[in-house]
């Protein structure tokens, strides 16, 4: 039943992972490639590591503490890498399919 | 049933940074190059923990961490010096 759910659940993060690498190469501008790698990769991610974690649980290695320290620090740095990337691409007036904002904004 | 999803998710996550590898070769201003490259690190940090678990060892998990506290420093500095043109002021 457990393996069964720890399955189910690295199966999902790593399609979640290859969905947003997907993204990544699709989306016609930096601003909407930003969507894909850093929402869906790493919820993703956040999953592979829940199945991992639990799968560990049963081989009888104990709760596996350095999993949740993973995911908690992935899930606290991907906003602030993505928010960061974004503030660069807008500094270089990189190409939008929507136009960019006045230069007084970028700041 | 464990052994075979973990092959496919292995497989999965290769065709992910084969992906990522394309838009880093390719990415048409640097900063889609530097996205590319965080989004590399996110999957390989998927990748050492998956290999971890085909094994039922904890073998790589210090090598994960440091990927991943690692690769947030490595994309910070970069978007800094994007946006600077110095890293350290």
């Amino acid at each position: 039943m457990f393996e069964f759910i720890s399955a189910i659940l690295i199966l999902l993060g790593a399609s979640f992972a290859l969905i947003g690498s997907i993204g990544l190469v699709r989306f016609p501008d930096i601003y909407t490639r930003l969507h894909g790698p850093t929402k869906v990769t790493t919820l993703g991610l956040g999953g592979l590591l829940l199945g991992s974690m639990i799968y560990m649980f049963l081989q009888g290695e104990g709760v596996a503490v350095r999993e949740l320290l993973i995911i908690g620090f992935l899930f606290l740095t991907a906003p602030v890498s993505a928010h960061l990337v974004a503030k660069a691409a807008l500094h270089r007036r990189c190409r939008s399919v929507c136009g960019l904002p006045d230069r007084d904004a970028d700041s | 049933m464990l052994n075979v999803s973990i092959n496919i998710a292995l497989t999965m996550l290769a065709l992910a940074m084969g992906c990522n590898l394309w838009r880093l070769l390719r990415g048409p201003d640097v900063t889609d190059r530097v996205l590319a490259l965080d989004t590399l690190y996110i999957n390989a940090v998927a990748l050492l923990v998956l290999l971890d678990t085909a094994d039922g060892k904890p073998l790589f998990y210090e090598a994960a961490i440091l990927i991943a506290l690692l690769g947030f420093v490595g994309t910070v500095a970069f978007a800094k010096f994007l946006l600077r043109g110095d890293i350290i002021e």
